[in-house]
């Protein structure tokens, strides 16, 4: 098993490397002086001079990439430009922000919305699944922002629940974060239960039409064993995987999210770091964001077999 | 690695969709009404809108909905309605040459991958699945930090990052087929390769083709108007959803409506786009349909 799980790291290898390639390069396309732009106009040369001195950037391409490379492999990402502070440091702290919220939202929908999936698999063709599936399209297809926006609008301005502008960070004063954080990640949820429901039930009617549940209920077994005891293990594999890619592709999109709810996270940073062109910054949550997806991926993968034991990894 | 895109199954039960086979389905009758509804604002909108959206009125701010202005107007005056229909002409006219520039690179690198396999297919692929490892939203906005934020920008960086699905779609379908008799027919009877590929092998992949560029049409109206909503797409005066969106963020106390239409147009288009998608899987492409 140990072993498994080191084979399968190690084939994640290749890929980080090419995303680090392709992250470098991606900097290294726009155009202008690369050292210009890590240090901004406004550098003074002497500190350019070192810097593309340091950059290797009178030696090809590949050197400058394996430079690059050794930097960051020892977690140096560079200076941010506007605030001067280590790029590292800065980007872990927003992207626990970030994750904090991701994470909460997608354990949360997986939690409501694999059940009701499945509900509406079991009554199919019936009234129940035809208002879960239309309500699931619907969600889905709401852009997350606007309902973030609406959502502010009725709980924050109207309501008055949940205060509509800031954040406050959980060592601060727990309750109060807890405050800030509750409208966007109800966002999430509503928007990625759509999602979620779908697939889930889906993949539930698949497996209900499978022999093995004919032969369970042909054995006299209550609906709700054969739907608990033997079909939610099959029916929730796929949807297993699913929920991997939504964790991820949440991490790439929270920047909306961020700024209706004005959430001081990586998206946010990300964005801020291209209105200022603030390139060490960019670079850095590029690779940290996707470095992340690519892992969390793996872990998805690798707790499959504990869904469908045919599957070996 | 598989994509969220790939794992979103189609709605319709396979009873149901044997039933109703040479009939439009409810979801395509509902989705494609809401389409040619959107379609019509957006064409008229070229034609005819009820005000200048661009003429600034600073006696007529923050009027509420009413007869004269049914959406309303904007912190400047301007009237919603007119705004919303030049901003459909903005968001689809992105989002068409979106797909069309995915669709157009990612068939002929999918293409050249799947016939030509060897060592092409091992590097085009290398690289596509280094592409795809990113999320497609965060792709986006490293692209767009290069290419500058604009609205051809945004299509440039959309496109590229919607090229590596296009490729693996393209490809796996380019990979089954070449396995075929009547691709062995072609060949021997001494057709050239690219002769094959052309006549025999790329007007199979269009069903598929259409089915992924329909979602992506989809994704492309998000993502213009997220980006839009963020700062980073089409910069105002000029109108989109998500420019119209973002602007209304200051004044929903004051003005609600201001966000409220711009995001219910988002909606609308994407209800439309799933319904009709979701049918046209259910038809095209029988694999994907559960």
């Amino acid at each position: 098993m140990l072993r498994l799980i080191l084979q399968r790291l190690a084939m994640a290898v290749p890929t980080l490397l090419l995303i680090s390639i392709a992250v470098f390069a991606m900097i290294r396309l726009i155009p202008g002086d690369p050292a210009l732009l890590m240090l901004g106009d406004m550098a003074d040369p002497t500190r350019l001079a070192a810097l593309r001195q340091s950059l290797g950037l009178d030696q090809p391409l590949a050197v400058q990439y394996l430079i690059w490379l050794k930097a960051v492999l020892s977690g140096d990402l560079g200076v941010s430009i506007t605030s001067g502070q280590a790029v590292l440091p800065l980007i872990l702290e927003r992207f626990s922000v970030s994750a904090t919220i991701v994470l909460s939202a997608v354990l949360l929908a997986a939690l409501i919305a694999v059940p009701l999936g499945m509900l509406a698999a079991w009554k199919q063709d019936s009234f129940l699944d035809l208002g879960l599936v239309t309500s699931a399209t619907l969600l889905l297809s709401v852009p997350g922002f606007w309902m973030g926006l609406l959502l502010l609008y009725v709980f924050g301005l109207e309501l008055g629940w949940f205060p509509v502008v800031g954040y406050v960070s959980f060592k601060e004063d727990f309750g109060k974060a807890l405050a800030y954080v509750v409208l966007p990640i109800a966002t999430l949820v509503l928007h990625e239960s759509g999602v979620i429901i779908r697939m889930a039930r889906a993949s539930t009617i698949e497996v209900l039409r499978l022999d093995y549940i004919a032969h369970a209920r042909a054995k006299g077994l209550s609906e709700r064993s054969v739907l608990w005891g033997h079909a939610l293990r099959n029916a929730f594999a796929p949807t297993w995987t699913l929920i991997g890619l939504i964790l991820g592709n949440l991490l790439g999109g929270i920047a909306v999210i961020e700024t209706v709810f004005t959430i001081p996270g990586i998206g946010r940073l990300m964005v801020d770091s291209i209105y200022a062109r603030d390139y060490p910054v960019l670079q850095g949550s590029l690779l940290l964001i996707t470095f992340v997806y690519v892992l969390v991926n793996l872990l998805v993968d690798l707790m499959y077999p504990l869904f469908d034991p045919r599957v070996k990894i | 690695m598989k994509t969220l895109r790939d794992a979103a199954p189609a709605s319709i039960p396979a009873p149901a969709r044997l039933r109703q086979r040479n009939l439009p389905s409810f979801n395509a009758l509902i989705g494609g009404t809401l389409l040619l509804v959107l379609l019509l604002l957006a064409v008229g909108g070229i034609v005819w809108t009820p005000y200048d959206p661009l003429r600034l009125d600073l006696g007529h701010r923050f009027l509420a909905p009413s007869w004269s202005h049914w959406l309303g107007t904007d912190e400047f005056g301007r009237d919603v309605l007119s705004r919303i229909m030049i901003g459909a002409r903005t968001s689809l006219w992105i989002s068409l040459l979106t797909v069309l520039l995915a669709i157009t690179v990612g068939t002929l690198f999918g293409l050249l991958a799947g016939y030509l396999r060897g060592w092409v297919d091992r590097l085009l692929m290398m690289v596509n699945d280094a592409l795809l490892a990113f999320p497609g939203m965060l792709l986006a906005l490293g692209l767009l930090a290069i290419v500058g934020a604009s609205q051809y920008g945004i299509v440039l960086a959309l496109g590229i990052a919607y090229v590596p699905t296009v490729v693996r779609v393209v490809r796996s379908t380019v990979l089954s087929l070449r396995e075929r008799e009547f691709i062995e027919a072609s060949r021997v009877i001494g057709n050239s390769e690219m002769y094959t590929m052309w006549r025999h092998i790329a007007p199979n992949c269009v069903a598929p083709l259409i089915v992924l560029a329909t979602s992506m049409f989809g994704w492309a109206i998000l993502s213009e108007s997220a980006l839009s909503f963020l700062g980073l797409g089409v910069p105002p005066p000029a109108a989109t959803w998500g420019n119209m969106l973002a602007s209304s963020r200051p004044h929903l106390v004051t003005a609600p409506w201001l966000g409220f239409f711009p995001g219910l147009m988002i909606a609308i288009a994407l209800v439309g786009i799933n319904l009709f998608g979701d049918a046209l899987r259910d038809r095209l492409d029988p694999r994907m349909s559960r």
